[in-house]
């Protein structure tokens, strides 16, 4: 094919132009039924399953050579698999690529949401290992593609309940179920819950790819994406008492990092490209360091 | 003789991917898209392109009477696409539509079932006018608000059919509405106002 | 002043290099070749290309010198090689019955046309290290040729119960394609030639052991070995052009037919069923554990009590590849510091919590239980 990379000898973005076709399929009928998953035929990568071959097979489906890509893992660009994702598209892609998310047209994700503010255009692509909300309450496929062919979500209000009831909090801190533009519960990934409301009329599409369980599924932009909760118990997400320490952001989210065996430690910004730029900016952290947790 | 396919199979599909996805991704939106191609009348470049990006031997094609009645067309997206022609639109992955009035009963095709709703169809239809200034309001996923959007020509009972096809979501189809160099979408997910 | 981490390209490019030279080993060894591998690691080469669901020795076995003999990375390599191939379409079905046996055995009759033929097994070896193999030494002794039957004299056992119709027959073949895991997604409930292929394609260990627990009465099905035959078969094709079929070349299978009890239905008078198994090359154990399998997942068809894990398909097909099951285990090693972060914050919490309420006195406490 004229178009294929030279140097590696594979289509541009590795997949066959067949793969892509059936892919791109998915994630169109993934966007027009929000928090729906569709099942699609994964291939198997050159990389292991539970390292991101859902969320690299979509990358690889809708990117351009327009395109400038964004791979992060734990918020951070310079995490070994991300760097890995980000080699194998520069590689099989020659696209651009950046750490800044502002700069991004395709981001993809493991784990995080960057805490700048996403804009029109651009997407967002998570790695997805159990794409199924209910799957730990009903290990069956069959019978939970049935609870929300009928949308009876009972069950998982039921499990979020009983943590209220045993812990007086609902106990789930990450993969934090969600109810996407009123009808779909949906699971968010692994991100904290602290990211769910980015979610939430969200500017960019936000697309999801599970490779070792054949799903994907999508957000479309400014879609009404809801953290299940009761009205006694409304969701809350977590908060930390310091800033961080090198850029002095608040509000943010903060990678804990253990400086030595008598429990020093401090607080950073998990979004590596966030904290920064902040810097860049001369904001300034107290590089401050604290004791253990007592 | 056989009219061309794109020009550059990879990149032309993807651009025209892209610019389906961010239509059915923000209903309402006109996307550019700039197919060139010639394909054999009443095909359009538009329908064409949509076709040769997204229609493969998994996917099978429906068309129109206007578009059955020529055998170059079935001819070209065979050739370009490796997809199955039916006559049964019920079996269609993507229906092609070139007289958009004309167009048959959305509850025909592929509607998905309450546990596979994606098994459905995607309907293209052509039409001649497309703008997102005036016309129908438009409100769901995908939607900052409301959006606009004016197409013609169409069924004189659209309306009554996208509320129809919106009330059965998540089953139903999708509508991409195809005008010469631009594009828009009416995702099931969308509800249709006058 | 703490400084984020940073380089993880440059330790990539490092670990790269240093699994480079570790796989290499001492060079003061002579390095193996793939032909070595392929002629002295049979069986090894054997399964990684049966997991691989690839026939191909050479490459077989230069994945399992890449990975530095582990089984499931070199099955792996064959895969995601697999997956970049053009297709061109399926072979004819293959007939074992015409198999140029090499080994060929019954539990359940003592003699049968065809006879008997050891071929070359471990079954009657005496399990102790040969030394001699250590000082590389002589060429072994050829062995005295078995009388190999001819195919046409060997039927399969199966053929010959069931030309007394008693055992059932084997499912008409209504020419539909059979599904393709490689190219669709698993849809559950899966019909019996997608189950097939997914135990080919699963790991030996975890088919084996599924084998064994039905053995052992979690969904027993009272196997017998009605034939394990191995030896070589003709691959053929047929080109869409040429509308004939033509020859691609020999393969090496290992088949085995399982013989189980049933006992008959209202509709149905009480016979044998089938359980089925096959491999690449020579791959006893692992056909032999997937025709049980086979066998207990067809206990809803059969109308049996479901309630053993090797019955419940879902179960097993979800589980049985070694490739996803390697990865999603193996990924819990890649960072999950955010997800952590969140639970300890959870757990500092609640621990708090816990504190506080043992600290107070006990009408509160009684309050905090309500």
């Amino acid at each position: 094919m004229s178009a294929a990379t030279p140097e590696t000898g594979y289509n541009f973005a590795y997949l066959d132009e067949g793969t892509k076709r059936m892919i791109r399929r998915a994630i169109l009928k993934a966007i027009a039924i929000p928090g729906y998953q569709v099942p699609f035929a994964s291939r198997e990568m050159p990389m292991p399953y539970g390292w991101g071959t859902g969320g690299v097979q979509v990358t690889a489906a809708i990117l351009g050579k327009r395109d400038v890509l964004k791979v992060i893992d734990q918020g951070s660009d310079d995490t070994t698999n991300a760097v890995s994702i980000r080699a194998f598209f520069a590689r099989t892609a020659d696209v651009a690529v950046t750490t800044r998310t502002r700069d991004a047209t395709v981001i993809q994700t493991r784990h995080r949401i960057p805490e700048a503010p996403l804009h029109e255009g651009q997407v967002l692509v998570y790695q997805v290992p159990i794409p199924e909300p209910l799957r730990f309450l009903e290990p069956r496929e069959t019978e939970t593609r049935q609870l929300h062919a009928l949308a009876e979500y009972g069950l998982m209000h039921v499990k979020l309940y009983e943590d209220i009831a045993r812990h007086g909090h609902i106990a789930t801190t990450y993969a934090y179920p969600v109810e996407v533009a009123g009808r779909y519960v949906m699971d968010p990934s692994p991100t904290p819950k602290f990211d769910n409301p980015k979610m939430d009329d969200c500017p960019a599409l936000q697309l999801f790819g599970a490779g070792r369980e054949k799903r994907i599924y999508a957000v479309p932009p400014h879609t009404r994406v809801r953290s299940l909760d009761f009205e006694d118990h409304p969701f809350r997400v977590q908060s930390f008492d310091t800033p961080c320490a090198l850029c002095g952001a608040e509000g943010v989210y903060l990678d804990e990092v253990l400086l030595d065996d008598a429990g020093k430690r401090m607080f950073v910004c998990s979004d590596t490209d966030h904290c920064e730029e902040r810097r860049a900016d001369g904001h300034v952290g107290t590089g401050g360091m604290e004791t253990a947790h007592v | 003789m056989l009219a061309r396919g794109f020009a550059d199979p990879v990149h032309d599909a993807q651009g025209v991917f892209r610019a389906v996805m961010e239509a059915l991704a923000r209903p309402g939106t006109v996307q550019p898209l700039a197919p060139r191609l010639e394909p054999p009348a009443p095909l359009t470049p538009e329908l064409a392109a949509i076709a040769l990006a997204l229609a493969d031997a998994d996917a099978p094609l429906w068309l129109d009477a206007g578009l059955a009645r020529s055998p170059a067309v079935a001819g070209f997206l065979r050739f370009h696409t490796g997809a199955r022609i039916t006559d049964n639109p019920d079996e269609a992955a993507f229906a092609l539509v070139s007289e958009a009035a004309a167009c048959p009963d959305f509850a025909t095709f592929a509607q998905g079932t309450p546990a596979y709703p994606d098994r459905s169809a995607t309907l293209v239809l052509a039409v001649s006018t497309l703008s997102d200034r005036d016309g129908w309001h438009l409100d769901g996923p995908g939607i900052r608000g409301s959006a606009r959007l004016a197409a013609s020509p169409l069924p004189a009972d659209s309306l009554d059919r996208l509320g129809r096809n919106h009330a059965g979501f998540p089953q139903g189809v999708d509508l991409i509405l195809a005008a010469p160099g631009r594009l828009a979408a009416l995702p099931r997910s969308t509800r249709v106002t006058t | 002043m703490y400084v984020a981490v940073k380089g993880g390209e440059a330790a990539i490019a490092n670990a790269h290099r240093l699994l480079a030279e570790t796989r290499r080993g001492d060079t003061a060894v002579p390095e193996l070749s793939v032909a070595q591998i392929r002629e002295q690691m049979a069986l090894l080469v054997d399964r990684v290309m049966t997991e691989g669901s690839l026939h191909d020795p050479d490459l077989a076995a230069l994945a399992l010198k890449q990975a530095r003999g582990d089984l499931i990375e070199a099955v792996f390599l064959v895969r995601a090689y697999r997956t970049t191939l053009p297709r061109f379409g399926a072979s004819e079905p293959v007939e074992t019955g015409a198999m140029t046996l090499r080994r060929r055995i019954s539990a359940t009759y003592k003699d049968l046309p065809g006879g008997q033929v050891l071929g070359p097994t471990f079954d009657y070896t005496h399990r102790l290290v040969d030394f001699a193999l250590a000082a590389e030494g002589e060429a072994p002794v050829a062995a005295e040729a078995e009388p190999l039957p001819d195919a046409a004299h060997a039927p399969r056992v199966t053929d010959l119960l069931g030309n007394a119709g008693l055992i059932e027959p084997s499912a008409p073949d209504d020419g539909t394609p059979p599904a393709d895991l490689t190219r669709e997604p698993l849809d559950f409930p899966a019909d019996r030639a997608l189950r097939l292929q997914a135990l080919a394609r699963g790991d030996e260990g975890f088919v084996l052991a599924l084998g064994y627990s039905t053995q052992r009465g979690y969904g027993r099905t009272h196997p017998f070995v009605g034939e394990i035959r191995v030896g070589t078969v003709a691959v053929e094709f047929v080109p869409e052009e040429l509308g004939f079929a033509v020859p691609l070349g020999e393969i090496d299978l290992t088949e085995c037919q399982m013989v189980n009890q049933f006992h008959g239905s209202a509709e149905v008078p009480p016979q044998f069923t089938r359980g089925y198994g096959l491999a690449f090359g020579q791959s006893e154990r692992k056909a032999m554990a997937m025709a049980l399998v086979d066998r207990a997942l067809r206990a809803e068809e059969l109308g049996e009590p479901i309630g053993a894990p090797a019955q419940d398909q879902e179960f097993v097909l979800a589980h049985c590849d070694a490739l996803q099951a390697t990865g999603f285990v193996e990924h819990l090693k890649l960072p999950h510091y955010v997800d952590f972060q969140a639970e300890l914050e959870l757990v500092l919490r609640l621990r708090a919590e816990h504190a506080a309420r043992h600290a107070t006195p006990q009408t509160e406490m009684k309050e905090a239980a309500e």
